[in-house]
């Protein structure tokens, strides 16, 4: 309880010196520059000083937390991919030789490969079918909102959710867990799905997915809406089918959607993490870059130059697409 | 929404649709019936079958030969196997661990000795012997009883105290709640300068934040717990600390709140601005008059995102925080019950239910700021 007191007090110190911070610098720069009551070149010279002034202390503080915990970080992890376990020791390329070499690291990668093959493209089309099928019956939006609801929980709690279902009993007694009870039903034998190695990756991803769908049929269900009815009714006229509409008419009108949907999943799925830390720690084969990441960075007192070098890895991989979104925001921007 | 909602194939539609969310919330429905149920019905039969009687195989003792009486000249020790005002019915009964449903209740089965067992349904049992009987320990009895369905809010009553959810969840809200409003304002400002004000450089700023957007929080962890170790023995303070993660939340949740809020801003009407500045207003209160109040749908939105996203967190509070009893936030205990008590699904699952309960809350009052906010984030970008 102290300390729920401890942070709500925080908090409203933190708002408050923000709001101090604000309305004290710009008073102080209308005290030092002044603009009002003031003619002539004197006045016209303050406000361009103003004027150029203001914007960066409006922004001061966010810059100043975006370079320390985002930009600085970068760099620093960069340079630390570079050197030995403790930072100290210049080793060049070492870490990333290492890593082509070892088992873990590869098993890693390809695991990574499967997850962004699978899930970005299950989810969007998941999402997009249900977007499709929903808008068109009365209790839409309540499937909607049930089927939106897994976003709001905890990679560890879906963890848990799934493992529950995913949970095994020796043949002969009575299955717990949903997925062995229906195979079990279906009259096949029960298994502990989490230690088949390959498959296993899958039953992780399907996590995902369940969470993930949500996502994308929310975002793809109101570019949907956004098309124009005409095109559509236009399709209707000469003829075409629901079929033919769906995926001649209305798919290719929102393929930027669909992009962007998958792009976002797809950097999710590179930093996966907890859902692998809760389900199986990288056992059984289904270790992940995000997973060993972590685990270098900590194991045996930690190993800051490997655990450096596996997020350059994920940053490599993520950076076309940073570069695709910068190019479309830019673009937006122009328009 | 076309013309083929008339066709037959709607009732297909409805149907995949029903099947579709079958699959999404049964997962979900199932650790919440499970978490309310009797742990030992949890351990041995489905949750779907919470609803109908259980039929479970147990074990019980009989009293001990010490107090057995005599009847008519023959040695008796009865008793009651389920205990009393138990709803619970036995179907089947055994002395072997082999054959545990050897008799049907009721029947009389002969344990040798000359000696006799009788289990009726009520699980009342006597064992009936021609000689006195000898020993300490009573006569092992296999039994089924099938048991009616119970719930209970016992396995939250246990994880609340004993597994330390409770205090976790204290912690959860220290995390999450600084974490979520410090940020708004900072990133508020930082939106409206980026909106509303020109300057040299503003749209390699803009670009910046969009592709800070994606960096992975991977990049930032080890330089970060090295940096804070460092302020930490430099000032001769613990590394680990709330106001740490406190700081690093609003870090990671900056380029988000940025964009989102500088989107919504620069979609305002420009006339509201100029006409406030004709009539003098400054770059200053027309923000914290005008913009501010009117961005309040983006500000909710931000707000939401963040809640859940420090909330759900469990890498940034692994990493810059401690695991002590009042450090250690629910998606961080959670991880620990999986590994220590991997077997309990009465505590996983009343654990997980209380980890997930409060977004659960958030999502179904505030959905629509959600939704709204996700749109603002994604779809402009496409």
């Amino acid at each position: 309880m102290q300390q729920l007191l401890f942070a709500v007090s925080t908090m409203v110190g933190g708002v408050l010196a923000c709001a101090v911070y604000f309305f004290g610098t710009n008073w102080l720069l209308d005290r030092i520059f002044p603009s009002k009551g003031l003619t002539g070149a004197r006045a016209s010279r303050n406000l361009r000083i103003t004027n150029a002034v203001r914007p960066w202390l409006f922004m001061a503080p966010a810059l100043l937390a975006l370079t320390i915990y985002l930009v600085y970080p970068v760099f620093e992890s960069v340079r630390l991919s570079l050197h030995d376990r403790s930072g100290q020791q210049f080793v060049g390329l070492r870490n990333f030789s290492w890593m082509l070499g070892d088992g873990e690291f590869r098993q890693s990668i390809f695991n990574n490969f499967l997850w962004l093959l699978v899930v970005p493209a299950l989810s969007t089309f998941f999402g997009l079918v249900i977007a499709a099928l929903t808008d068109r019956i009365w209790w839409g939006n309540i499937a909607k909102t049930l089927i939106f609801m897994p976003m709001a929980i905890s990679f560890v709690g879906a963890a848990v959710i799934w493992k529950f279902v995913y949970d095994y009993r020796s043949e002969g007694s009575e299955q717990i867990g949903l997925l062995n009870a229906v195979v079990v039903a279906l009259g096949g034998t029960p298994e502990a799905w989490m230690t088949i190695p390959f498959w296993n990756n899958f039953f992780l991803m399907v996590i995902l997915i369940w969470i993930q769908t949500g996502f994308a049929m929310v975002i793809l269900s109101a570019a949907l809406r956004g098309i124009p009815e005409e095109t559509v009714e236009a399709a209707v006229i000469d003829g075409a089918n629901g079929f033919q509409i769906f995926f001649k008419i209305m798919v290719p009108q929102i393929w930027g959607t669909i992009a962007v949907v998958w792009t976002t999943i797809t950097i999710l799925v590179l930093k996966v993490f907890d859902i692998v830390l809760a389900m199986t720690n990288g056992q059984w084969q289904t270790q992940v870059l995000a997973n060993l990441m972590f685990d270098w960075m900590f194991r045996g007192g930690g190993d800051f130059g490997r655990g450096a070098s596996i997020a350059v890895v994920i940053m490599i991989l993520v950076i076309p697409i940073m570069i695709w979104n910068i190019r479309n925001a830019t673009r937006e921007m122009e328009r | 929404m076309i013309a083929t909602t008339r066709s037959p194939l709607i009732l297909v539609v409805h149907l995949s649709v029903l099947l579709i969310v079958a699959l999404w919330t049964l997962p979900t429905a199932g650790l919440l019936i499970s978490s309310l149920r009797d742990k030992d019905q949890l351990a041995v039969s489905g949750w779907w079958t919470a609803l109908s009687t259980s039929s479970q195989n147990m074990t019980g003792r009989a009293a001990s030969p010490e107090e057995q009486v005599e009847r008519d000249g023959k040695f008796v020790i009865a008793g009651n196997l389920l205990g009393d005002g138990g709803t619970a019915k036995v179907s089947a009964f055994g002395v072997r661990p082999m054959q545990p449903a050897a008799f049907a209740a009721g029947e009389t089965a002969d344990i040798g000795d000359g000696q006799s067992l009788t289990v009726n349904e009520d699980g009342g049992y006597e064992i009936v012997s021609p000689t006195q009987m000898e020993g300490t320990r009573g006569q092992r009895i296999f039994y089924t009883a099938s048991v009616p369905p119970r719930f209970t809010l016992d396995n939250y009553r246990e994880v609340l105290s004993a597994a330390g959810i409770g205090s976790s969840f204290i912690n959860s809200l220290t995390v999450a709640i600084p974490s979520t409003i410090i940020p708004i304002l900072v990133a508020a400002f930082c939106a409206y300068a980026l909106a509303w004000m020109p300057f040299p450089g503003r749209a390699i700023l803009i670009a910046v934040v969009v592709g800070l957007l994606v960096v992975p929080l991977q990049m930032s962890l080890i330089p970060l717990l090295k940096l804070y170790n460092g302020v930490g023995a430099f000032f001769g303070v613990p590394a680990k600390t709330y106001v740490g993660i406190w700081l690093a939340h609003m870090g990671f949740g900056l380029p988000l709140a940025v964009y989102l809020l500088r989107n919504y801003m620069a979609g305002l009407p420009r006339e509201i601005m100029e006409s406030a500045r004709v009539d003098g207003a400054s770059d200053f209160d027309i923000f914290v008059k005008i913009i501010l109040p009117l961005s309040f749908p983006a500000l909710a939105s931000f707000a939401i995102f963040q809640f859940l996203w420090t909330w759900n967190d469990l890498l940034v509070a692994m990493v810059f925080l401690g695991t002590g009893n009042d450090e250690l936030v629910l998606t961080g205990r959670l991880v620990n019950l999986l590994g220590s008590r991997g077997g309990n699904w009465e505590i996983l699952t009343a654990s997980a239910f209380i980890t997930i309960v409060v977004p659960l809350i958030v999502f179904f009052s505030l959905q629509r700021y959600l939704v709204r906010g996700l749109l603002a984030g994604s779809v402009k970008g496409g």
